[in-house]
């Protein structure tokens, strides 16, 4: 995993520019691209039981947002509505002014190749403090077990 | 996340280089000027209430939050986007807000700042008079 050397964010961000030149360049990219820097960004961890994964979605109606397994493929989406004012009506004047706009805004979706042994039937998903964890179970048949000699 | 530290991090060594230097993600904002308020908009995701901290020093405001995330037992990342688990940004307040009445709501990973104007700020028109 990821931990910057360097104490400040701007050297934080130009490692982490470094790495997605780096990834660009990669020989043998996945067929869905390089996947990294989108919305919502995603932590993918594996225990031996299940695989485990982690979208940092914030303010999200937990309803709203769609999980779908399809032929081992995960994908999320959903929609982010903006804070923003509209930008019309009201005399300019009174109108609000928009300083930064650096938060996502509109319709996501992402997609994770889960690997083979990953069970579609036994998902669970949880949404909490903005960050949507799903873990999806590995099949009995793929865990590890003893074999008795005869 | 669950990473091995490769740098030395015992308290000491945290307090002594100061919360700055330790690594942070800055978190994206949308930040909204109308004639009363300017309101902030901060994505914080994973942050609870306790794992916020925000802090007004004179006329800077420090906005910290530590995620936690409920991993379980066992579990090897890999692939991680999110490889810090602290967020920092501070901004430069102009002299104008005031920091005393500033209300703060975080929702499922959003924090939503208003920062009021102070009232003698507050936009008048000004009557030309004729000569």
């Amino acid at each position: 995993m990821y931990r910057s050397l360097f104490p400040r964010d701007l050297f934080a961000e130009l490692d982490r520019l470094q790495r997605d030149v780096q990834q660009a360049f990669d020989l043998s990219p996945t067929i869905r691209g390089i996947g990294r820097g989108g919305f919502p960004a995603l932590n993918v961890g594996a225990t031996p039981q299940s695989i485990e994964l982690y979208a940092f979605a914030p303010g999200l109606d937990p309803a709203s947002i769609d999980v779908q397994i399809d032929r081992g493929v995960l994908s999320l989406s959903g929609r982010r509505a903006s804070s923003l004012p509209a930008a019309n009506g009201g005399e300019a004047k009174e109108r609000p002014v928009v300083h930064i706009n650096e938060r996502f805004a509109g319709e996501f979706r992402r997609t994770v190749s889960l690997p083979d042994d990953a069970d579609p039937d036994a998902v669970t998903a949880g949404y909490r403090d903005g960050v949507l964890r799903v873990s999806v179970q590995r099949r009995a048949s793929a865990q590890p077990r003893r074999i008795t000699v005869q | 996340m669950n990473t091995p530290d490769t740098t030395p991090n015992t308290p000491a060594t945290r307090d002594a280089a100061g919360r700055e230097a330790q690594p942070a993600l800055l978190p994206p904002v949308d930040v909204v000027e109308d004639a009363g308020a300017i309101t902030l908009w901060a994505d914080l995701p994973g942050v609870t209430r306790e794992g916020l901290n925000l802090q007004v020093d004179g006329d800077q405001l420090a906005i910290e939050g530590e995620v936690t995330l409920q991993l379980p037992e066992g579990m090897q990342a890999s692939h991680a986007e999110v490889g810090v688990n602290r967020y920092r940004r501070v901004f430069t307040l102009s002299k104008e807000l005031d920091t005393q009445r500033i209300e703060a709501n975080l929702n499922q990973g959003v924090l939503q700042l208003r920062i009021p104007k102070a009232e003698h700020a507050r936009p008048r028109r000004i009557e030309v008079q004729a000569a």
